[in-house]
């Protein structure tokens, strides 16, 4: 069953459940894989891997498997009655032993010569460039080191494909993309139906009791539809350390302004630490801010709040009065004060955090970080950090 | 066994046809995803066409409940009847109607269903339909009817990827993810559009569409169906060939954002 192969894809971290193996199984036993492995490659990736996520992953645990593939003898022989289950065109042993070693600027330069040399069309044969033979040379055949000519790669590519890892792109820890960020954004959600919407949806119950206080008359009765009634409060740092993480923060504020599932959502921006004002655009210019005492008394307590800033700064921007690195805007307060008065007045409130996590501990500005980590929960602004971050703003 | 291999106007990568023919082979459904303009819905009237059989779309909305899809029992209407005397109310059968999904277990040949968008819908709407899908048949509750298929339909499932979709789920489907069509396969895909168009066009016009996708900052990159558009538009202009890449002309039709023009335009100019 060569169950290694199931056991590299676990290793490698894919949460492949032994039904899909069996279903694996089934297709192949039934022919699926046609007679080529890179049929094989594509029938397990569909059967098995079920995000484009995961893609980068498999073609590692592929990689690994079947690196040594080159060398016939190694294909386990299940695998090897599989793929010769249809009209194979050639035995995978049908091949002659000068074949195999050969490197590419030998290949090339035979290529060159034997295409000198050939005047005629060549179909099956072991020199000539042509289709379906174990030269080197051609396609639709069997040699392990070749040179393809048009048509189609028949068992070398699937390697090949794998080891291209064309979906690294794809994977989770890496920065995304501001449709992964939405995705993230849509847990954000608590329903009920207890909000402020159009009665629309008919009440089989309250119905009947209506009717039947109606003396047997129809009477139709609707509720409200049940609505998400999370309010979100979204703090961004602009400017400044942040420039440099300028474009994953624009993502990030872009999937939040389009998420429309939530009932409200408020932002402001903020430049190293808050302080008396919140500015409501993002090129921090004085003036154009709200005050931030005022944004603590109108928005409720159910606001869930995200913190977006890199929290590396000096420390007495945190702890000294005047601290605020606007000369113009003197605050009387230390910002960890206004820090700690947002924890106060919100019972949630995650900060996230540009800068990797692995880093938080010796980049420059770990000291801020450490501080402000003792008051708020950061994760880092990834899709498995804001997934977390989201998680906690949701549970008690 | 039926095998698809692409129709006349649809092309089909040689991965894509596997996936289809697997899912077909083992009687599961096919979870397609990829950016929008990969043609995720075309494949399954592709599908319907080529293997000539009916094509039953259901389109998924963020309201759309799974029960909407097996049957809705119409008890209002029945409800007004008795009122009023009107039909047999006794009948329950009546006021069943069959969904989509119903729709499709029930047809007298085998059929395409097409389960478009499904992350559209509410996050446990997929495993609503676990066993619909998996055992291909439902119950009515109000008739004490099981409705079973005559023809396993082929079911096709297209994802946005806007919402993550439940694992238990995800088990049950063959997945395929489609890329974005490389330049060989897009000039196949004019080829399939438009027959011969000028090749220099073609070449001049690709050239900027990838430049522009490659923009860094376009929030919405222009997908293969604009890109289509945009050289029918180039076409019927009688743009001049050679400014093409350098002028982008039309762009509107490429880019649907005031703010992704501009971008486009500071990159041109700065060439």
């Amino acid at each position: 069953m060569f169950l290694e192969f199931f056991k590299i894809l676990r290793l490698h971290g894919l949460k492949i459940s032994f039904d899909e193996w069996l279903v694996l199984m089934d297709a192949l036993d039934r022919g699926l894989a046609g007679n080529s492995l890179m049929e094989f490659y594509y029938l397990c990736r569909n059967i098995l891997i079920k995000t484009e996520a995961d893609y980068d992953k498999f073609d590692m645990a592929f990689a690994e498997y079947f690196k040594g593939i080159e060398s016939v003898d190694e294909i386990p022989d299940e695998l090897k009655e599989w793929l010769s289950h249809g009209e194979l065109e050639r035995m995978l042993e049908d091949m002659p032993e000068w074949a195999k070693e050969l490197d590419l600027d030998t290949l090339r330069q035979m290529f060159r010569e034997r295409l000198q040399e050939q005047t005629e069309k060549h179909d099956g044969g072991n020199y000539w460039v042509g289709t379906g033979g174990t030269s080197p040379f051609g396609h639709g055949g069997y040699n392990p080191a070749g040179i393809r000519v048009g048509g189609q790669g028949r068992h070398q590519s699937a390697i090949q494909i794998a080891g291209e890892r064309n979906f690294r792109d794809f994977r989770q820890d890496n920065e995304l993309d501001t449709r992964q960020f939405q995705m993230a954004f849509r847990k954000l959600r608590q329903f009920s139906s207890r909000v402020d919407a159009a009665k629309t949806e008919l009440d089989i119950d309250a119905t009947i009791d209506a009717t039947c206080d109606n003396a047997g008359l129809l009477k139709l009765v609707y509720e409200k539809p049940r609505k998400n009634t999370v309010k979100l409060l979204l703090l961004m740092d602009s400017d400044g350390s942040m420039r440099a993480y300028s474009r994953l923060c624009s993502q990030l504020f872009q999937a939040v302004n389009q998420s429309n599932h939530l009932k409200d959502l408020k932002i402001y921006y903020f430049h190293n630490c808050i302080y008396d004002y919140l500015y409501t655009d993002p090129y921090i210019i004085d003036g154009r801010w709200t005050e931030t005492e005022w944004v603590l008394k109108n928005l409720g307590s159910d606001y869930k709040v995200i913190i977006v800033g890199d929290a590396a700064m000096s420390s007495y921007e945190l702890t000294a009065r005047g601290g605020n690195i606007n000369w113009y805007a003197w605050n009387n307060e230390p910002g960890m004060d206004w820090l700690k008065r947002f924890k106060r007045s919100y019972h949630k409130v995650i900060w996230l955090n540009p800068i990797k996590e692995s880093r938080w501990t010796h980049a420059w500005g770990a000291r801020t970080i450490q501080m402000i980590r003792e008051v708020f929960p950061m994760y880092e602004l990834t899709l498995d950090g804001l997934d977390k971050g989201i998680h906690k703003l949701l549970t008690n | 066994m039926k095998k698809f291999r692409g129709s006349s106007d649809y092309v089909a990568s040689s991965e894509l046809m596997n996936a289809v023919n697997v899912a077909i082979a083992l009687e599961k459904p096919l979870l397609i995803k990829g950016e929008p303009g990969t043609g995720k819905t075309m494949l399954a009237q592709s599908i319907a066409d080529a293997l000539e059989m009916p094509l039953i779309i259901w389109s998924i909305k963020s309201t759309t409940k799974a029960q909407e899809g097996l049957y809705m029992y119409d008890t209002v209407q029945r409800l007004y009847d008795s009122q009023f005397g009107e039909g047999d109310v006794s009948d329950i059968k009546k006021y069943i109607k069959l969904g989509k999904l119903g729709e499709a277990f029930t047809s007298d040949e085998q059929a395409v269903l097409l389960i478009d968008e499904i992350d559209k819908a509410d996050l446990e709407f997929p495993n609503d339909l676990l066993w619909e899908l998996d055992k291909m048949e439902f119950y009515i509750n109000e008739t004490k009817e099981m409705i079973h298929t005559k023809h396993r339909p082929i079911v096709i499932i297209t994802s946005n990827a806007e919402k993550e979709l439940p694992d238990a789920f995800l088990r049950r489907c063959i997945f395929h993810y489609i890329e974005f069509p490389t330049d060989d396969k897009m000039r196949e895909i004019i080829k399939v559009h438009y027959g011969n168009v000028d090749e220099k066009l073609v070449n001049e016009a690709l050239r900027a569409f990838y430049d522009i996708r490659s923009m860094r900052d376009i929030q919405k990159k222009p997908s293969t169906s604009e890109l289509l558009d945009w050289i029918q538009a180039l076409q019927i202009a009688g743009c001049d060939v050679n400014t093409i890449a350098k002028e982008i002309p039309y762009m509107g039709v490429l880019l649907k954002k005031n703010q992704d023009i501009d971008t486009a335009r500071a990159y041109t100019f700065r060439r």
